[in-house]
């Protein structure tokens, strides 16, 4: 209880302050003018017009995947995915592309950000990553990591993530994802030297004490409570999801077994012969039309996933609150009793007989004003941290929702039709041999 | 013009194909105009039979349902023009059996299976009986079209007579009467070979049947998956409604989402129910019918063999008798009308066949066609409920709290 209550308490202050500050404090690295500029601006905090500040800036894109051999830190033979980003400035006025930067990132330092990421912005819900490991595979679905199809979708999922971090008012200007984009080597060691991994483990194990909270803000056990049920509602729709994929695949997997027996009896047939033989022929073109459908299919489910990783961005953004406000509270609490103790101290009376009375009085005798200054430090740093953090709660969450999951179920619907209407003129076909 | 002829004759009883009957309101215009060149020089029918309204009779002993056979007729045969009588599958029974005693030479209709043969299904329900009813129906209906076969007195005699009774038990003389040719086409001769004609029938059987009962077997299974995604299905649609109910703007797509899927569904089982009541029968008639096929032609070859053993026998007793004996001639002609006989059915069958089996694979694809456009449907009715929301989030999403 004691041991964490401070620790982040004083790292959540500087939380924001430091990767903003840091481009002054030099990592030796040159900064970009606009880039400067932008953040001493973005620091005003007029999120509305820096809102998009990189992506008009800069086009990004994850384009290409490549399969590498190396040797990881045990020197031992590994295979992995590359891939590509490419970035390129763009004017405002014409439009014109100025520079092109590309390098090749691998997953490992995607997540090495993301991490960096989370430590420093614990405010902030920060977009997830595309799955490490295919999830709710359907049984012909491959579990490889190394699957072109995989690495096709996660690509895309890259993607997506480095475009929703350049996409955020806050996040866009962090240096160390700025470094990601254009420098390619280093990078690793600039991530270090920030330090964050000495934070996040001590983070983390103040994140695995159980504690409770006295006075909840409801506004963030509502949210906690949201995105448990959002969690639990699309890992379910995804398992069955996946379910339904297996059984689909089978309907039409089935129907090929239509497509050898129809031209074997065509084989004894006369006037039908060409007629059964088409619809062979059919049956075997509706039951490999599955893939491509259900291929189409795992996009959609790609999506739901990112807004089930959202959900537990969320949920951890909810419990480092949950964690401040304990802190707060037993700060409070310890500032009450100390307040009391002042006053006891001052006026010379105890009126009741404690343990906490009897040490003050013997060891404290000489520090009431120190205590008293102490107490009021403490107390301002709390009242701080609590408003700043709710106010970046709140950003962070309102960022979330409404635009992101909208844009899935947009999309997931134009899937589908796709898929049904692939399967229409295959059967049309077939009937029109028939005649 | 030639399309309300069509039309007409669609709705003649005779003019029945099962996926016609079964599908009134098809909205696809294929089937129809398929009916349409298969009845446009459909002969001029003079006698109508149809099966419906079965009733079940529960009485001490056992009980057992029937069907009531409505008859019209021109035909001379026919007292009265219009004849309604009750039946239960063991007339049907008797009936087959009459027509296999007293036309040998000809290919009866198969009779639907005594018992389901997949799955333990109750008697009595609903669903087992309608399909039976339809194959009796089917059954009554190509003996009807049938040249020689809807001449037979028997046939007749289950058609008109009040009670039945009477004639199954007048069966032992019957058969006494027509003994001779059952007699005959028993005997134990041995065949030497199959003219090349009935070899290449025979074979084509084997393999018909074969892949037939593959046919049967993979639409089964498809079924089977079907069901099995159905299951999936129904359970998928309400999670999307579970989710709505966590969301404030998002409800209504989510919702839509959820009964979308729930539409599906429905389609879904309707196409699984048709393939089950209209798919399966028709190949399970064929199947039966090529057994039935078989049977004749396995007494074709036991006349010929007969046929055979008797000119054998006057061949080494030719330097005794000149003439070839008047019996064996005589054989020699039953042997020469079964072949006609069974070419002529083998013919029709092999028209049927094709119709039947045209009608049924056009049946399958229509049906298809629906469930994919009710399906294709479904969706694009929720396309507007998004992108609606879309656009609406676009001027006030930033602003005020996305959840309620």
């Amino acid at each position: 209880m004691e041991q964490a209550s401070p620790d982040p308490e004083r790292q959540l202050q500087p939380g924001l302050l430091e990767p903003l500050g840091r481009s002054d404090a030099g990592l030796g690295v040159a900064v970009d003018e606009e880039a400067e500029g932008a953040r001493e601006e973005g620091s005003g905090g007029d999120t509305m017009t820096h809102n998009n500040f990189w992506l008009k800036k800069i086009e990004i894109s994850v384009s290409e995947a490549e399969k590498r051999t190396g040797r990881n830190a045990m020197n031992m033979q590994e295979t992995y995915t590359a891939y590509l980003i490419e970035t390129r400035s763009v004017e405002h006025t014409d439009g014109q592309s100025v520079l092109t930067d590309s390098l090749w990132r691998r997953y490992s330092e995607f997540e090495l950000l993301r991490n960096y990421l989370l430590v420093y912005y614990p405010h902030i819900v920060v977009p997830p990553l595309p799955e490490k490991r295919a999830e709710f595979v359907w049984h012909k679905l491959s579990a490889d990591n190394m699957d072109p199809d995989f690495v096709e979708r996660r690509r895309i999922g890259l993607e997506n993530f480095l475009l929703r971090i350049a996409s955020h008012p806050i996040l866009c200007r962090d240096k160390i994802f700025y470094l990601f984009l254009t420098q390619e080597g280093n990078w690793k060691e600039s991530v270090n030297e920030t330090g964050f991994q000495l934070k996040a483990d001590s983070r983390l194990k103040a994140l695995n004490a159980t504690f409770r909270v006295k006075n909840p803000d409801k506004r963030f056990t509502d949210l906690k409570h949201y995105s448990d049920e959002l969690q639990s509602v699309i890992s379910h729709l995804l398992r069955v999801r996946a379910r339904v994929a297996d059984r689909l695949y089978g309907v039409y997997k089935v129907h090929g077994n239509y497509g050898r027996v129809f031209s074997e009896w065509s084989a004894i047939e006369k006037e039908m012969g060409d007629g059964l033989q088409s619809a062979g022929h059919h049956m075997d073109v509706y039951a490999s039309s599955i893939d491509d459908i259900l291929e189409d299919e795992e996009h959609y489910a790609d999506q739901l996933k990112e807004y089930l990783f959202y959900a537990e961005a969320l949920r951890a953004v909810c419990r480092k609150h949950e964690l401040m406000q304990y802190d707060l509270e037993i700060a409070a609490q310890d500032l009450a009793s100390k307040k009391q103790q002042c006053e006891e101290l001052a006026t010379g009376t105890v009126r009741t007989f404690s343990l906490k009375g009897m040490t003050t009085k013997l060891f404290g005798q000489e520090t009431p004003e120190q205590r008293e200054a102490r107490i009021k430090v403490l107390e301002e740093q709390i009242n701080e941290g609590e408003q700043q953090l709710k106010s970046k709660n709140l950003e962070g969450r309102e960022f979330k929702f409404g635009p992101m999951l909208r844009n899935v179920l947009a999309r997931c619907n134009p899937v589908k039709r796709i898929s049904l209407q692939s399967k229409c003129p295959k059967t049309e076909a077939q009937v029109n041999k028939r005649i | 013009m030639a399309r309300s002829f069509g039309d007409k004759d669609l709705i003649l009883p005779n003019g029945g194909t099962p996926a016609g009957t079964s599908s009134p309101a098809s909205s696809s215009s294929l089937l129809n105009r398929l009916q349409l060149d298969d009845d446009i020089d459909g002969e001029t029918r003079d006698l109508f039979v149809v099966v419906d309204d079965p009733k079940k009779h529960v009485c001490t002993m056992e009980t057992y349902i029937t069907y009531r056979i409505t008859t019209k007729s021109t035909r001379v045969e026919f007292d009265l023009p219009e004849y309604s009588v009750r039946r239960r599958y063991q007339d049907f029974d008797w009936l087959r059996s009459k027509l296999e005693e007293s036309q040998p030479t000809h290919l009866i209709p198969p009779l639907p299976e005594k018992f389901v043969v997949k799955g333990v299904v109750d008697r009595f329900s609903e669903e087992f009986v309608e399909t039976r009813r339809k194959a009796l129906d089917k059954f009554l209906k190509r003996i009807t079209d049938h040249p020689v076969l809807s001449f037979n007195e028997h046939f007749n005699i289950f058609l008109t007579a009040k009670d039945l009774n009477i004639y199954k038990k007048q069966g032992i003389a019957l058969l006494t009467r027509m003994g001779e040719s059952v007699k005959h086409v028993t005997g134990g001769y041995k065949l030497r070979m199959r003219p090349l004609e009935f070899a290449a029938i025979g074979d084509y059987l084997d393999t018909f049947a074969l892949k037939l009962g593959t046919i049967d077997r993979i639409a089964q299974r498809i079924i089977k998956e079907e069901i099995e995604y159905l299951v999936e299905l129904r359970e998928y649609g309400p999670v999307y409604s579970t989710w709505s109910a966590l969301e404030g703007e998002l409800a209504e797509p989510l919702e839509g989402v959820s009964a979308c899927i729930g539409n599906c569904s429905t389609a879904l089982e309707e196409l699984t129910d048709d393939m089950t009541e209209d798919f399966l029968p028709v190949l399970r008639e064929y199947i039966l019918y090529s057994d039935s096929m078989k049977s004749v032609l396995k007494k074709r070859d036991q006349v010929q063999a007969e046929y055979e053993a008797k000119l054998e026998a006057v061949a080494l007793r030719k330097e005794d008798r000149p003439k070839v004996p008047a019996d064996v001639e005589k054989c020699q002609d039953r042997m020469e009308c079964f072949n006609a006989d069974l070419k002529a059915d083998m013919e029709r069958w092999q028209n049927n066949k094709r119709q039947d089996f045209r009608q049924l694979l056009m049946g399958m694809a229509d049906k298809n066609i629906q469930y994919y456009e009710k399906c294709l449907m479904a969706w694009e009715s929720i396309i507007p409920l998004l992108q609606e929301k879309q656009e609406a989030k676009k001027e006030s999403r930033f602003l005020d709290g996305p959840r309620k």
